[in-house]
């Protein structure tokens, strides 16, 4: 009998490892069937291995000066250029797609792991906890998001830390806003309210019910923040508030080569264009994945 | 109706006190003492007790707080550490060039993001509707700081064409002003134009899909009169919600543009403060384009209260 039951388990165990497979071999299909998510896909791939291999590809050490060669024009020897201070701005512009993934990354992941919790905890306590996290988000919502991550850099200061925390704070009420909505959703579903009847603890139905259901749009949310973040670091860094020097960054690149663009336009102009590429790709990928997310518009309903 | 724009009213004033306390607190977050994080730790003592006074350090923080909102009521933000004049006298010279510009950006993005959403929705799945969402996506990629460099190096530095900094007012110097504004505006309005596009073309094409058009049609109206008087006058109130957060954002981000073309608006005055940690500076301007975007908000909800019966009576 007790055997019975056990192999029974097991079964049902299988059974639901391989539907989870099966789905995930389906969206990863329906993810890359539209060519232009492949194409951005690997984009991001060329970016991030850009960003690993910075050593190996960059001709030059990013912060090496080479007082005699400052402002030389894109050559041979220095393919885009070089500083004021005559580094080799490809090395810098290397180095600096390191810094943007890392914010971008890191920010989002912060953003998500306390929003979430913040708007789960929201939903589901309801009440006096739910008006102050709903007040208190409303309020960070009405401070335009570059002036919030400005004013926390005023006090925090920048650097790649600092920076991927503050922007992460920034970005916290979008996925409070969202978990809360859905939690209110799932909340009043017959399978959550059966197994609250079961006597499961609100801690137990959060993680095993309510959390695995908003995974999706999680993860829409999260690859849709990564370029934004992206640029709004690009441009706190431009505006001399992110990233400090020496450390190069795509933001500071262009700020410190407005000053020369007579002299070397592609020194202040190319870093632009690398933030803009990987944004692009960045969406165009998010976008993927929330069409790729949606049953309607997969087609399978 | 005066019921539901007066729980509006209420529910901004709560956020906006709450964002007073935020913006009270920043200069409490400062790891160590503030006055030495905004002067510098190597101040002449009368300084640092003037700053320390003026800042009013010697009370409690509730004190404190209570003191720096009543005066922030009265229109009394203290004074600027830097420029060592009224925070407000300074804010509100910076924050009428910032507010021209963000204006006139607006009136020109509606139009144009209008129109092309349309085109793009009508001719849905021809070239034209290919090109003006492929446009749309890439330009709301653009760094507006990256875009304005751009310009200014093909318009002013190359072609020579536009003055490349610079700021005056129409009444001083017509022609002046306007090659002065048209970068600025350019940069300003690229992004609300996309944003405007995208979303009228998917709500147009919502709206084309319903009853309502097709009976239009099938009745014999004119395909012009009927895109433009039924189906986009529909289609617009997601729209409206959308021209309400760009009013927030173009007061909220124009220290971009503010930034590569010198222009003395209230974006380049945040950044200048936050260098210099001019918190009585950065407090007012943070309370200030919270206050804007609240009010933005709450107008584009009364505006759709009026507009859409539906949300009126719900409440």
């Amino acid at each position: 009998m007790l055997e019975a039951t056990q192999t029974a388990t097991i079964d049902h165990k299988a059974l639901k490892a391989d539907s989870r497979k099966k789905r995930v071999k389906q969206f990863i299909r329906a993810l890359f069937s539209r060519k232009i998510v492949l194409v951005s896909a690997v984009g991001i791939l060329f970016f991030i291995l850009v960003a690993l291999l910075a050593p190996v590809i960059a001709p030059y050490d990013p912060n090496e000066a080479f007082f005699a060669d400052s402002l030389a024009q894109p050559s041979a020897k220095y393919l885009l250029g070089t500083d004021m201070h005559g580094r080799d701005v490809l090395s810098r512009i290397i180095y600096g797609s390191r810094v943007s993934l890392v914010v971008g990354l890191f920010a989002v992941l912060i953003a998500c792991v306390i929003g979430t919790f913040l708007g789960l905890v929201s939903g589901y306590a309801g009440g006096l906890v739910d008006d102050v996290i709903t007040r208190i988000s409303e309020a960070i919502r009405a401070i335009p998001q570059v002036v919030l991550a400005m004013a926390l850099t005023a006090v925090f200061g920048g650097g790649i830390v600092n920076l991927s925390i503050i922007l992460g704070i920034s970005n916290v009420v979008a996925y409070v806003r969202m978990m809360r909505g859905q939690v209110l959703t799932i909340k009043e579903s017959d399978y959550v309210m059966a197994a609250k009847l079961q006597g499961n603890s609100s801690l137990r139905l959060m993680l095993t019910h309510i959390l695995p259901n908003s995974v999706s749009p999680i993860i829409v949310l999260m690859t849709q923040q990564v370029g934004a973040t992206i640029l709004a670091e690009a441009g706190l860094s431009f505006l001399g508030l992110g990233i400090s020097a020496p450390t190069a960054s795509w933001g500071s690149i262009v700020n410190e080569g407005r000053t020369y663009l007579l002299q070397n336009p592609v020194y202040a102009l190319v870093p632009g264009i690398c933030v803009a590429v990987l944004v692009i790709f960045l969406n165009t990928f998010g976008d993927g994945v929330r069409d790729a997310l949606d049953p309607r518009l997969r087609g399978d309903i | 109706m005066g019921s539901y724009v007066l729980k509006r009213l209420g529910q901004m004033l709560l956020i906006l006190l709450i964002v007073s306390v935020f913006s009270f607190l920043l200069i409490s977050f400062i790891p160590g003492d503030p006055v030495y994080a905004i002067l510098g730790a190597e101040v002449a003592p009368e300084e640092y007790a003037r700053v320390h006074a003026e800042l009013g350090l010697d009370k409690p923080v509730i004190v404190r707080y209570f003191d720096w909102l009543f005066n922030a009521l009265r229109g009394n933000f203290g004074q600027s550490i830097q420029f060592h004049m009224s925070t407000v006298e300074l804010l509100a010279d910076r924050m009428s060039v910032t507010m021209y510009l963000a204006f006139i950006s607006f009136f020109v993005s509606i139009p144009f993001g209008i129109l092309f959403g349309v085109v793009a929705a009508v001719k849905r799945g021809k070239a034209i509707d290919t090109v003006v969402t492929l446009l749309a996506n890439v330009c709301a990629c653009l760094p507006q700081f990256w875009l304005g460099i751009l310009v200014l190096y093909v318009f002013s530095l190359t072609l020579g064409l536009l003055p490349s900094f610079g700021f005056v007012w129409p009444w001083e110097d017509f022609w002046m002003s306007f090659k002065q504004s048209l970068m600025p505006i350019f940069c300003l309005s690229l992004n609300g134009v996309s944003s405007i596009a995208r979303q009228t073309r998917s709500s147009m094409l919502e709206v084309i899909r319903q009853d309502y058009i097709r009976t239009g049609r099938s009745k014999g109206l004119k395909e012009t009169s009927l895109i433009v008087i039924h189906a986009l006058k529909n289609a617009l109130i997601p729209v409206l919600t959308l021209l309400g957060m760009r009013l927030g954002v173009l007061m909220g981000g124009s220290m971009f543009v503010e930034s590569v073309f010198s222009i003395p608006g209230m974006g380049s005055l945040l950044v200048r403060s936050i260098s210099s940690r001019d918190i009585p500076v950065v407090q007012a301007c943070v309370l200030v384009t919270a206050a804007i975007t609240c009010l933005a908000n709450l107008l584009t909800d009364i505006l759709y209260a009026v507009i859409d019966p539906r949300i009126r009576y719900d409440k």
